[in-house]
């Protein structure tokens, strides 16, 4: 078993980690880390934008962004895929690669519930700032924008990095649409080998515990040093134990 | 292809018999695969809790493994992985009763019960220890007032995260359409082939998904306000 673990491993892990890449479209583990980056860099702006868009008082941008968050939230993700799957190459009226359309996809789903980490980051701040941002001569976006946000941000940076480990799980379901990633190139080493499909998965899995195991432990440690330093540098622990119910929830795939 | 037309969907017994089987199937997968990671997740929290001191590791690393491995792995992992490894008599019987709802039912409850058990143990953690002193002060017992003092406030305090924890379930039961077995998204898929009406079948399968989260959404806020002591007490 151990054996035939090792053999696979020396085989193909050009295959695993970067596919086909010089003869065909790069793929693999690769694939999935620079999909799975893109997309959590593009969902970031979507998700402030929808956030500020909920937290609005205008109630015309604030109930369809609501109703698009709740939709989002509603529907599973690969229902989704397959929406883009379709109306993507529709909209575009071109060949579309399937890459592209995992990438919307995720974009969309994960900006959704990024909207709601936004929010709960800026509720959380509580009134009071806005108030005395006003009250010092800001206007409501010139003090969202240097007031409000810079310590929302900061203060979700743990959550942050919860949502990228769920998007690299996220990802794993482009399986379904042939995205070439690291599921796909494992699915395909299973198709050549074809007797030892319990080996190829358990190197899979493998390959994707160690990578979010250790971004979560990143993320852990990194909202220790976050919740001390909210608590600020000489107050007693009851302050710190106050400061650290930031914890949002994050959807597992 | 016509225009939007979600009537010859509707209408036609063939589609509407595929859908109710889709939902069925749907719906055996989430209760079985629910029951299934609720009892593995208490069993798992009273290994951890309990003296034996091999206890804490092993849920650890069993909540660790569901945790980073993406649902989808774990499936596929299960489905043609370790049904492969099955000696040839359970195998075969397993093939006989339908095993892609078997395994799905299987990799999700395993999945889940790792995400239920963390929620139930934040919540019996946020009860303050001197519950249980007061409760042993008054002549509990251990058991008694882990049942009667510390239990209900614990769970109360789980049931938010609880609750979204039951509606991502759902959500994934749709994953088990890679290991073939045939619920509400198969079945939408398998509509669309034979219709070719990708919208109006896609429209009708959102809706139905949504429906049902919604619903289960409803009866986690119900459950919850019911559970509220304060509103209890106005009441």
């Amino acid at each position: 078993m151990i054996q035939d673990i090792i053999t696979i491993i020396h085989d193909y892990w050009l295959l695993l980690l970067i596919g086909q890449y010089p003869n065909g479209p790069l793929g693999g583990l690769a694939n999935t880390i620079i999909l799975s980056l893109l997309a959590i860099l593009l969902a970031f702006p979507v998700s402030i934008l929808l956030a500020l868009a909920r937290l609005s008082k205008w109630r015309a941008l604030r109930w369809p962004v609501t109703g698009l968050v709740y939709v989002t939230r509603g529907v599973p993700l690969l229902m989704l895929i397959l929406w883009c799957y379709f109306l993507v190459p529709l909209w575009t009226g071109a060949d579309v690669p399937s890459f592209l359309i995992m990438l919307v996809t995720l974009v969309v789903y994960e900006g959704a519930f990024l909207s709601e980490v936004v929010r709960a980051g800026i509720v959380s701040l509580g009134q009071g700032q806005m108030d005395a941002a006003r009250a010092l001569g800001h206007s409501h976006l010139s003090a969202m924008r240097f007031v409000i946000l810079p310590q929302a941000l900061y203060n979700m940076i743990p959550s942050m990095i919860s949502t990228f480990v769920s998007t690299i799980k996220d990802t794993t379901l482009g399986y379904v649409i042939n995205v070439p990633d690291l599921t796909f190139a494992a699915s395909q080493v299973n198709n050549q080998l074809f007797t030892q499909p319990f080996q190829v998965f358990i190197i899979l899995a493998a390959v994707y515990y160690v990578l979010c195991w250790s971004l979560t432990y990143v993320a852990n440690s990194l909202e220790r040093r976050i919740a001390r330093r909210r608590a600020g540098p000489r107050r007693n622990a009851r302050l710190a134990t106050e400061a650290v119910p930031l914890k949002t929830l994050v959807e597992q795939p | 292809m016509t225009g939007f037309d979600l009537s010859a969907i509707l209408t036609n017994s063939d589609y509407r018999a595929m859908l109710l089987h889709g939902i069925e199937t749907t719906f055996a997968i989430y209760v079985g695969s629910w029951l299934l990671a609720m009892t593995l997740a208490i069993l798992l929290l009273a290994f951890r809790m309990s003296p034996v001191r091999i206890g804490e590791p092993i849920v650890k690393a069993y909540i660790s493994y569901h945790r980073n491995v993406p649902t989808l792995v774990q499936l596929m992992l299960w489905y043609f992985g370790i049904f492969t490894l099955l000696p040839q008599g359970l195998a075969n019987w397993l093939t006989d009763h339908n095993a892609e709802a078997i395994f799905a039912i299987i990799g999700l409850g395993l999945c889940q019960a790792a995400y239920f058990s963390e929620d139930l143990r934040s919540g019996l953690r946020s009860v303050s220890p001197g519950q249980m002193e007061a409760a042993k002060a008054l002549g509990h017992g251990y058991i008694s007032a882990l049942r009667f003092v510390v239990m209900p406030q614990g769970v109360r305090n789980a049931l938010p995260p609880l609750i979204n924890h039951s509606v991502s379930l759902f959500k994934n039961s749709s994953l088990a359409i890679v290991v073939g077995a045939s619920e509400l998204t198969h079945a939408v898929k398998e509509i669309e082939n034979l219709s070719f009406r990708t919208f109006e079948i896609y429209l009708v399968g959102t809706v139905l998904y949504l429906f049902f989260s919604l619903i289960i959404m409803g009866a986690g806020a119900y459950l919850s306000m019911r559970a509220d002591p304060a509103r209890r007490a106005r009441a």
